[in-house]
């Protein structure tokens, strides 16, 4: 075969297990124990949600009591105490796991590691070694989180209640040693991302193959580069704020406290300018995936390709300057808050040069309605609906109401768990032929899909009402008049936790009985990035001779 | 490797160094939280060692493939490069939340709620460092350690001296820990705490963090006279030496934002 001449050798890999999985220097594999370490986190962090949805689901504390845990609500009335610290305790890591310890390691670890070297014709990383130190310090990071969670935390009970932001004075008021190990849980997990980000800057700034140069590099590569540098500016800021609070903490010092001249408004700027980068660091790679799963279900190139590149760069740019948009309800001037209200509204101009492209994509295309497309429309729609709710929140006066309710949390699920979980969605179905060289059955993708859409959208639709209605978010409870859609919501969650349950068992059966595929391709032509001219599941080393322009130019001569 | 490479990128084999250096992290950093909630430093002393071994047999890994002669072509030398100049803006952003820190408050002192008067910095009943006095001499000292390391990269590149690269680093290693020195000597004399007032708190993290960088950089640069004494570095092949260059005027850089900002403006 032409391909395995260019591509190396078939040859028997006599690692073992310990060297293969505990002491890798290959991006494929550290992709994989990234995909899989995060599909576990996510497991624990989607359990709480389905906790929580459930305490919501009626009127009245059923299920988190003083008395202990429940599952089954109470038979007698009265004779549940409402846990507070429960509660708090469940929203604060479903948001820290989530946004710490899946989602970025899902797609930049393990999306980002697999494939980004793949599509630019590079045999490994930069640092190889460097690579497996940020996904070891990763999966320390989320012992730390756990260890966290069962240990001495605040109200005399297991765990932090004060949410993933952190805030001062809750997070420097929690009592027990929880709080602490939160702390460094996160610093472990930016020591990791930044390790990680400089490693792919490199590899995407050095190790392009002959002949690619920057403005003829895969979509998806792109948005790694651009999310390893938000990565790379925005997380050791958030470094810095964390180590105030833990010397706050527990040192004595004052940066948060007023009665020492400190300020707690300055870690909600300081949070924000690294969270803001954060949410697009989150989305972003998706941008890529949704480019390529787009353009090959379509038949068509991706159109527009340079205006998404820099739509992306432009995004990342503008995610710097936006931050306190978070914050327009802690006594900001005017002044400020209209130039945060501006700053925000202006990346709806990026945002929409990408949804549009992507529709300018289909339009005229042959679309085929495989299982990734499924999910990548969804995305589409998903996110823009998120997009479209985030436009109504930048506006500072109208935030004044929405701040701090369910409309909010509506928002940014639909842009992250819907939108970034779809797009995660839709990479492993694209790629599941070519990481586990085995095909998923198209009915189940199907089935998948059709119950996390409808799921989904059941759970986070309802909330837009119910923010509307003025429900506060972060509560355990809430007055009768609310149970309506929050029955729904529900409802809703429920069943996107049975569709995920059986993405589960769909991921096992694919891995251990799926039809095996036998070509390098298993989509079509337009699938065109350096990744499918190789076996699937690819050998230990790739482009071990690198590729020439021609295995992946396909544009015309301009 | 089982096979050729056809490439001139490093292709590295297995490694246990990463999980050795996480396991040690996880500890080191657990210990932490249970010293610093009254259960003693054992744990983490022991993750601290744990993770000092894995750097002290990585890095001896790193230089042995340095000095091979094979592994480090000119095209991985220009990724250790970008590598560590990317580590060092990380750093930069890293300081960005000091000094943000610093300047909300000297710009924006809190108000009547709290018990600095508003719109005054330092706060009141805060008597601040002399900037003309031991500060003064202490970014002399960096500057002119920064001078120093420079003459040796010059010794090493222009005419590869090794007897002005062994002094321009032995002089720079000096100075930095002439500096660290009178850090902890002006820290011992200051008239304000650490805790308590937040321009303890700002003081004392920004300096604090760029000393901790300082006495990093000088046992970086202490490393490179070591391996300057071995033999090691050629006049273009000396990524390490280079990388401990940069690091210390970046260590310079900061410190110069801190002598204005910290201690001439805002004292």
């Amino acid at each position: 075969m032409a391909d395995a001449a260019i591509h190396g050798s078939e040859h028997h890999d006599e690692r073992g297990f310990f060297t293969r999985w505990f002491m890798s220097t290959n991006h494929k594999d550290i992709g994989i124990l990234y995909l899989f370490v995060s599909g576990v986190v996510g497991f624990i962090a989607v359990l709480f949600t389905v906790y929580m949805r459930l305490e919501l689901m009626h009127p009245g504390v059923q299920y988190m009591c003083m008395e202990g845990m429940r599952f089954f609500s109470a038979a007698e009335a009265g004779s549940c105490t409402p846990n507070g610290h429960l509660w708090n305790v469940m929203i604060t890591y479903h948001g820290v796991l989530m946004m710490f310890f899946v989602v970025i390691p899902a797609l930049f670890g393990g999306f980002g590691n697999y494939l980004m070297p793949l599509q630019i014709g590079a045999p490994d990383m930069a640092f190889p070694r460097m690579n497996n130190l940020s996904f070891w310090m990763y999966v320390a990071g989320v012992s730390l989180g756990v260890a966290s969670l069962l240990a001495p935390g605040g109200n005399g009970q297991l765990g932090s209640g004060v949410g993933w932001v952190l805030y001062p004075p809750l997070s420097t008021n929690e009592g027990g040693m929880s709080m602490d190990l939160a702390i460094f849980a996160v610093h472990l997990s930016g020591a990791s991302s930044i390790l990680g980000a400089i490693n792919m800057i490199t590899t995407f700034l050095n190790m392009r193959a002959p002949g690619m140069t920057l403005h003829k590099v895969p979509l998806f590569a792109w948005s790694i580069f651009v999310t390893a540098w938000l990565i790379l500016l925005a997380l050791p800021v958030l470094a810095g704020a964390i180590t105030m609070l833990l010397t706050d903490r527990n040192f004595g010092t004052t940066f948060f406290q007023p009665s020492g001249g400190g300020d707690p408004i300055l870690y909600q700027h300081i949070l924000w300018f690294f969270g803001h980068p954060e949410v697009y660091i989150i989305i972003v790679p998706g941008f890529g995936i949704i480019s390529h799963v787009i353009s090959t279900f379509s038949k068509k190139p991706i159109f527009g390709y340079l205006p998404m590149v820099y739509a992306m760069v432009a995004i990342g740019l503008l995610g710097f300057v936006v931050w306190a948009h978070h914050m327009y309800t802690v006594g900001m001037s005017l002044t400020q808050q209209s130039y945060f209200m501006l700053a925000t509204m202006v990346i709806a101009v990026p945002t929409g040069v990408k949804v549009f492209s992507w529709i300018a994509t289909m339009w005229g295309g042959s679309v085929e309605f495989k299982t990734p497309m499924l999910w990548a429309f969804g995305f589409l729609f998903l996110f823009t609906v998120g997009g479209v709710t985030g436009v109504v929140l930048s506006q500072a006066g109208i935030d004044r109401a929405y701040h701090d309710t369910y409309y909010v949390v509506a928002h940014f699920h639909y842009v992250m768990s819907l939108g970034a979980v779809f797009a995660i969605f839709a990479g492993l179905y694209f790629y599941m032929p070519k990481f586990s060289g085995r095909m998923y059955p198209e009915w189940a993708g199907k089935l998948h899909f059709w119950a996390m859409f409808i799921g989904a959208n059941l759970t986070f639709f309802p909330q837009h009402f119910l923010g509307r209605q003025g429900m506060p978010r972060r509560y355990i409870d809430y007055p009768e008049a609310f149970g309506y859609w929050n029955f729904i919501s529900s409802m809703g969650a429920f069943l996107a936790f049975a569709s995920f349950v059986f993405f589960i068992g769909l991921t096992f059966y694919v891995l251990f009985a799926g039809r095996r595929v036998t070509v390098n391709n298993p989509w079509n032509e337009w699938a065109d990035t350096l990744e499918w001219t190789l076996p699937c599941p690819p050998p230990e080393h790739t482009f071990e001779i690198l590729p020439e322009q021609k295995d992946w130019d396909k544009s015309h001569a301009h | 490797m089982a096979h050729a490479k056809n490439h001139d990128y490093h292709i590295l084999s297995p490694s246990i160094w990463p999980l050795t250096g996480s396991v040690g992290a996880f500890v080191m950093l657990f210990g932490a939280v249970l010293w610093m909630h009254g259960s003693g430093p054992y744990m983490g002393l022991i993750g601290f060692v744990l993770v000092l071994y894995t750097m002290y047999a990585w890095w001896a890994e790193t230089v042995k493939e340095g000095t091979s002669g094979v592994d480090y072509t000119p095209v991985v030398r220009i990724g250790l490069r970008y590598g560590f100049i990317l580590f060092i803006l990380s750093e930069v952003m890293f300081f960005s939340a000091w000094f943000w820190a610093f300047f909300k408050n000297a710009l924006y002192p809190m108000g009547p709620e709290s018990p600095m008067v508003a719109g005054q910095w330092p706060p009141a009943g805060i008597e601040t460092f002399d900037p003309w006095h031991l500060p003064l001499i202490n970014t002399l000292v960096l500057l002119c350690s920064g001078a120093a390391a420079t003459w040796a990269h010059h010794a090493l590149v222009h005419d590869n001296n090794r007897k002005d690269l062994k002094a321009g680093l032995a002089l720079s290693v000096a100075l930095g820990i002439l500096f660290t020195v009178f850090q902890i000597y002006e820290y011992t004399h200051a008239t304000f705490g650490f805790s308590g007032n937040v321009y303890g708190a700002v003081f004392y993290m920004a300096t604090g963090f760029h000393g901790f960088h300082v006495v990093i950089g000088t046992i970086f640069l202490a490393v490179c006279l070591l391996r300057a004494y071995r033999g090691h570095f050629t006049p273009d092949n000396h990524v390490g030496f280079e990388a401990a260059e940069w690091y210390w005027h970046f260590v310079d850089v900061v410190w110069l934002f801190l002598f204005a900002a910290v201690y001439i403006w805002g004292g």
